[in-house]
């Protein structure tokens, strides 16, 4: 079997030698995962999509004819020349609003993945390995930090901490950054509530594979607990983190539209994608279908998840301990 | 020489497990007094008052006898304990009296008790809970193996792309969409209300989906993941079917990060869901969550936080026992 695949080549710092068959078991497993990754066309695609969609949110403001809190005459019109993705009820351009509401659902939905992915597979994975009382003691933190009322938090921490956090802002970053104090603070609690389940997934996962002969055969070798858990628990983890991660995004950019809704999150004339399709969801009725208010939103939503799933799916083979060169 | 084998013995569960078990039954106890003294601090914290009106301001005087009947100027370890009923006060006579607890008072329903709120709307939600719990599960799951089985190739695909839009449209879109199809349009099922199971379908349908491809992702993932162990080669090589594999042998590992994650999804689902209540018009309890939250009305919110927590941490008790079940390898101690 040789090896064609110029990324390999580089990878391993060297000239492919006609007929040499065993390049690959040379490759360190992140170089490993790279090849696999590149060779994943679903996944490169939908790589591409993303850095597409970012460059339309920063480059479309700088061109777009329309702003997104300015309302016109032109109400509820249907997709046309004039506003390709047709206009809302106040004559908002939506092709406009739907760019600018990707902002606030990509960060709160990344941001969420990412307190999801560090807190919570660390958590998890500590709870797990250790065991015993350790296990009990941090799965019952997480038990009662899901038990408490998330709306309640969310007001105290909007309120409580939201006065101190302006002025800090102001005086250190000025008004305008003062301004995103709320917006932060809906991360921080999205984020506080995004990892409680993620801990709890990987928890499950590392007690049942800490008991396996692998495990027992490195520890049997002198492997250190951290080479253990990292080496050789972890890597048979990442599939289902990664599948979950996939999963945690849109749910937490759901959350923040349902907060919002309740005045919580995102303030109008600010939008997002959630609340987009929830504006769009209250003009469903059997008698006027704006087909393209909850459908343009949502099309966008679905696509972004869609393309994150191939991008999971293509990492999730790639990082596969038991998967082919 | 045997010694150094596991005998069929060593695999059995030792009895220390069911001690393990009893044991965290039996902590649920201080653990919900954690939760609720924690949710009461939070709820202390929260601005705004219960007796906030919303457009006519309550004279000074109004507002403090309000304040004054329902213990809301004490201090707040007093009012804690007086929600336990765990206060002795002296009376106008100077005697030592019980004072009677205040956890059954709502603020805001002034005709109805908090456990006479909550079993009158916690059944219908449980109901439906249930139902869209057994729909997730009873779908997510073959969904999950099916995709699995067919992974990388069309079906997997379009079952894939399936999943992804059951998982992010929310209930808020699907919830009026099926309404308007199978109750406007077509007519097969009621529009809204809770009363015979032909009433139960659409918002099962509605609440389930989302669950169901979240179920089935994860499943898709594990179940690869398992198939590709040892001992799933060791069945195939010892003969097996495929169907006695998958079901016998990969599905009960591959089961469990969905009992993991099912734990909370069913307390969830228990304690109702604010959107597809709203939407269908059913009496649960799946608004007064959020409405108590905005209302302040702190006692029927303290009522529906205990149910939950109490619900919550039972559940996750039954997952853990579960999974030391599908996998007999676990260890808690």
């Amino acid at each position: 079997m040789s090896d064609p695949d110029p990324a390999a080549d580089a990878a391993i710092g060297s000239k492919p030698a006609a007929g040499v068959a065993t390049l690959n078991v040379q490759l360190s497993p992140g170089a490993r995962a790279m090849r696999r990754f590149r060779r994943n066309k679903p996944a490169m695609l939908s790589l591409a999509f993303f850095a597409i969609l970012v460059l339309l949110i920063l480059v479309w403001p700088m061109v777009a004819p329309y702003a997104p809190d300015v309302t016109s005459d032109a109400q509820l019109q249907a997709p046309g020349r004039q506003h390709w993705f047709g206009t809302d009820a106040n004559g908002r351009d939506l092709l406009t609003r739907v760019l600018f509401g990707a902002r606030v659902s990509l960060l709160v939905g990344f941001v969420g993945a990412g307190v999801a992915f560090v807190i919570g597979v660390t958590w998890g994975a500590i709870a797990g390995y250790i065991g015993g009382r350790l296990d009990a003691l941090m799965m019952r933190f997480v038990d009662v930090l899901y038990t408490l009322p998330s709306i309640i938090f969310v007001i105290v921490l909007l309120t409580a901490l939201g006065s101190i956090g302006k002025g800090w802002a102001t005086r250190h970053f000025g008004a305008r950054a003062a301004a995103m104090t709320p917006m932060i603070l809906l991360f921080v609690g999205l984020g506080a509530v995004s990892w409680l389940t993620m801990a709890r997934i990987v928890r499950g996962q590392v007690l049942s594979l800490r008991t396996r002969a692998f495990v027992d055969a490195s520890r049997a070798l002198g492997a250190t607990h951290a080479q253990i858990l990292w080496r050789h628990i972890l890597p048979n983890v990442w599939g289902i983190v990664i599948v979950y991660l996939t999963l945690t995004v849109p749910s937490i950019m759901l959350y923040e539209s349902f907060l919002s809704f309740l005045g919580l999150g995102i303030q109008p004339p600010m939008a997002s994608w959630g609340s987009l399709v929830a504006e769009g969801a209250a003009q469903l009725n059997p008698i006027h279908i704006h087909w393209w208010l909850p459908v343009f939103p949502s099309a966008l939503l679905v696509t972004t998840l869609l393309a994150l799933n191939f991008v999971g799916d293509g990492l999730r083979d790639a990082l596969d301990p038991r998967g082919e060169s | 020489m045997s010694g150094a084998r596991p005998t069929p013995d060593d695999w059995r569960r030792p009895p220390n497990d069911a001690v393990y078990f009893l044991k965290r039954l039996v902590f649920l106890v201080p653990l919900l007094l954690l939760i609720s003294a924690l949710a009461f601090g939070l709820m202390k914290l929260a601005p705004g008052s219960p007796f906030d009106r919303d457009r006519v301001p309550a004279t000074p005087d109004v507002e403090r006898a309000l304040k004054a009947r329902y213990h809301y100027d004490e201090p707040v370890w007093k009012q804690y304990l007086r929600y336990f009923g765990l206060l002795w006060e002296r009376n106008e006579q100077g005697v030592m009296k019980h004072a009677p607890p205040s956890f059954d008072i709502s603020y805001r329903y002034r005709n109805h008790t908090v456990s006479q709120i909550i079993r009158d709307g916690l059944p219908v939600s449980m109901t439906l809970g249930g139902l869209a719990f057994c729909f997730a599960m009873g779908v997510g799951i073959p969904w999950g193996v099916g995709m699995a089985v067919r992974r990388g190739q069309r079906a997997d695909h379009f079952w894939g792309l399936m999943a992804v839009l059951g998982v992010c449209i929310p209930a808020l879109v699907i919830g009026p969409l099926v309404a308007l199809a199978f109750a406007v349009r077509w007519q097969w099922f009621p529009v809204a209300m809770w009363e015979t199971p032909l009433h139960f379908i659409l918002p099962t349908f509605t609440l389930g989906l989302l669950f169901a491809g979240k179920v089935a992702r994860l499943v898709r993932e594990s179940m690869t993941t398992t198939l590709q162990s040892e001992f799933i080669t060791a069945a195939r090589a010892k003969g097996l079917g495929e169907t006695a594999i998958l079901v016998k042998h990969a599905l009960r590992l591959a089961l469990l990060p969905v009992v993991s994650f099912a734990a909370p999804m069913l307390a969830d689902l228990l304690t109702g869901s604010f959107v597809v209540e709203t939407i269908f018009q059913i009496p649960g309890v799946g608004a007064l969550l959020v409405n108590s939250s905005l209302n302040r009305d702190w006692p029927l919110l303290m009522g529906l936080v205990l149910l939950y927590a109490g619900i919550l941490l039972l559940l996750n008790l039954l997952a853990d026992f579960t999974v030391a079940i599908l996998d007999r390898r676990v260890r808690y101690e």
